[in-house]
């Protein structure tokens, strides 16, 4: 691609330009380029990174520690809540609203900062957006690149196992998953495998069987990708080139065809993405997701949406938070994917 | 095409008879069983209890046992007497075989929590709403994805694409989990113009569809402009211009339904995700669905009952991948059956 954009600067005679060419512009420089002049795309990576700096700084910006529950405050609300959820009437004025400018997005039930676990959650929220992706790529790539590579019987057993793995319903199998992981480390003996692996689950708020749940459920899309992939990389003749020239298979797996595949992969994931951040909302939001009194989005959409109709903003903040980052990661991923294959502009 | 078919249908055995394994194998390795409720029952009660629902033998016994009782149909002609261990899901009359022969298949077997009610008994009651619920989701998906798509692809470039595909990406990243307590807060509480939980009314049904739904119709939409895009590029669709043909005709007759061929191959998949994904609304709207209901089976260890949902939801699923396929090859004939 670097080529065509060259040809057309050079007609354009832009002088700087050219010489950027002349260095020699290396694709992920050109698609970088495409990427910051798609105006959404930035838009998605400026929050983002916004979103990376608040779960980063949790603890600076967070202006009560998420855990801090404080009962004779529950369920009370700044006076601008009560102005913006009409529903929502002070006591002051007749309504059933305890009115504290304390909280700046209101209080839970248990009287914890709404505000401070929005931005503690961003943390969880982000760590799946995280692992999920390198879950998805270690076991989807080595798996797809292998049946990809190998062909014959051994892709064919391999793919079958993706078919089948497929056809479980991806909702019921993680429910299935997560229940597995929770009820089987809730009472172990100490010193065993599963007390181990709940000790450590604990100590990340449950989060390592949220990974470990979302991992097995996503990585057969990645290995069909790659695999995929990997037959129409396979005929190229650089692959030829570096067999002739005696190159081990695992090297051309990975110096030759990984690296030339690279750019689909990518674009699959940053798509995936948001889809890894709303199964933790929903495995949270069920019950079974991060363990309390870790704050996810999920989650506390759940309690909040138990009071909708009293204390709308309790279940409507955290859905705004989970809806602008997940909105992000989605135009952030198309816009990727606009850079790296402009020829799938427009297509999808 | 009958060999297509009866390969596939082998596959969907084999498909499901993994699932079976593995959620079999999942749930019974998880310690602790059904009755081990926080007051604590009596040992020998226990034993006895695990003794009439065939817990205590061992396990491959206990799968064997389990997965005849699901798929050998019986053609029988008996008087038939409903017991937790004996009720059908499936009890189709055959009349020519004789007047009271009846094909019965399926039997899910008894819940354990639920005491005297069978696992078919939970599907009757919950599985219709559930249902309806999905194809309520379906008819909003497709009534707003497919004419957005459209509309956006006839008018590319526009200010009408932008705004279908902004809605659409919208709707990508609003997860039902975001737009629920949202919808049900504008129009149940704040305009008070539809109810905000509960079930069996029409008025009742809006909110929980198009809640589940809208995701699904910014993914139509995003499909059918893509497909009509690239459809209109066909020499077919040249040649029907070149005859002379009005731009209402070329789209219609000759465009649109070619471009609506993988949409249809998507609404199939669709349809089983809508209808075995509704927990979510299930929850936040109070709707007594079967989504709802395997989520508390999953945490109180009915055994029995998140088996069987699903196994039905992953036989629903396959079937309706299975139906989708049969109905591409039909559809387009250029497409080889292999």
């Amino acid at each position: 691609m670097a080529v065509v954009e060259g040809n057309r600067d050079l007609q354009s005679s832009d002088v700087v330009k050219l010489e950027t060419h002349i260095k020699g512009e290396s694709l992920w420089a050109s698609a970088g380029k495409r990427l910051l002049r798609n105006r959404l795309a930035v838009l998605g990576g400026i929050i983002i990174i916004l979103t990376i700096l608040l779960a980063i700084f949790a603890d600076a910006i967070a202006i009560k520690p998420y855990f801090e529950t404080d009962l004779p405050s529950g369920d009370s609300a700044p006076y601008w809540v009560t102005q913006v959820f009409t529903s929502m009437v002070p006591v002051e004025n007749g309504g059933y609203v305890k009115i504290n400018n304390d909280y700046p997005l209101g209080a839970d039930k248990l009287g914890r900062d709404i505000f401070s676990r929005i931005v503690y959650g961003t943390r969880i929220s982000l760590a799946v957006a995280l692992v999920g992706p390198i879950l998805a790529l270690a076991v989807g790539v080595g798996w797809g690149l292998v049946a990809g590579y190998f062909g014959g019987w051994i892709d064919n057993t391999m793919m079958r196992i993706v078919d089948i793995m497929y056809a479980f319903p991806t909702l019921l199998f993680i429910i299935l998953l997560m229940t597995f992981f929770r009820f089987s480390t809730a009472t172990p003996e100490p010193g065993s495998f599963a007390y181990a692996m709940g000790q450590l689950d604990k100590s990340m708020g449950g989060l390592l069987f949220i990974f470990v749940g979302i991992g097995l459920t996503s990585w057969m899309q990645m290995a069909r990708l790659v695999r995929g992939q990997v037959l129409s990389a396979r005929e190229k003749e650089y692959v030829e080139s570096a067999k002739s020239m005696g190159a081990t298979t695992p090297r051309i797996m990975w110096q030759h065809i990984l690296p030339n595949i690279m750019g689909p992969l990518i674009v699959a994931e940053t798509l995936t993405i948001p889809q890894y951040i709303s199964y933790e909302a929903f495995l949270s939001f069920i019950g079974l997701g991060v363990q309390v009194p870790t704050p996810s989005w999920g989650s506390m959409i759940s309690e909040g949406s138990r009071a909708v109709s009293s204390y709308p903003n309790q279940a409507i903040f955290p859905a705004l938070a989970l809806f602008v980052v997940m909105f992000a990661f989605n135009f952030l991923g198309d816009g990727l994917r606009d850079a790296l294959d402009p020829r799938m502009r427009g297509v999808e | 095409m009958a060999v297509f078919i009866i390969r596939r249908l082998l596959w969907m055995m084999l498909v499901l008879l993994v699932v079976s394994a593995i959620t079999f194998i999942l749930l019974r390795s998880v310690p602790g069983g059904p009755f081990n409720t926080e007051r604590g029952v009596p040992e020998p009660v226990q034993r006895s209890l695990e003794e009439k629902f065939n817990l205590s033998a061992p396990l491959p016994e206990q799968y064997l046992k389990y997965l005849t009782d699901i798929t050998i149909p019986r053609i029988t002609g008996e008087e038939f007497r409903r017991s937790l261990t004996n009720d059908y899901l499936i009890n189709m009359p055959l009349p020519f075989l004789g007047e009271k022969t009846y094909l019965r298949w399926m039997n899910f077997g008894p819940s354990l929590r639920v005491r005297s009610r069978t696992v078919n008994q939970l599907f009757l009651e919950n599985l219709p709403i559930s249902f309806q619920l999905g194809i309520a989701a379906l008819v909003v998906a497709v009534a707003i994805g497919v004419p957005s798509g459209v509309v956006a692809a006839l008018n590319r470039n526009s200010w009408l694409d932008y705004l279908s595909m902004g809605i659409a990406i919208t709707g990508v990243s609003v997860s039902i989990i975001v737009s629920a307590p949202l919808l049900q807060y504008l129009f149940g509480v704040q305009w008070k113009l539809l109810p905000a939980s509960g079930w069996g009314t029409l008025q009742q049904a809006i909110l929980p569809s198009f809640a589940l739904g809208f995701t699904y119709s910014a993914l139509l939409a995003r499909l059918t402009r893509a497909s009509l895009l690239q459809v209109m590029t066909e020499d077919y669709v040249r040649t029907a211009r070149a005859k002379g043909l009005s731009e209402r005709v070329v789209v219609i007759i000759h465009a649109l339904k070619n471009a609506l061929i993988p949409v249809v191959t998507v609404i199939g998949p669709l349809f089983a995700l809508l209808v075995t994904g509704t927990f979510v609304a299930e929850t936040i709207f109070a709707i007594p669905g079967m989504g709802r209901y395997f989520v508390t089976s999953v945490t109180n260890r009915d055994f029995t009952v998140v088996m069987g949902t699903i196994l039905l939801y992953a036989g629903f699923l396959v079937l309706a991948n299975m139906v989708v396929d049969i109905l591409y090859a039909w559809l387009d004939p250029r497409i080889r059956l292999s």
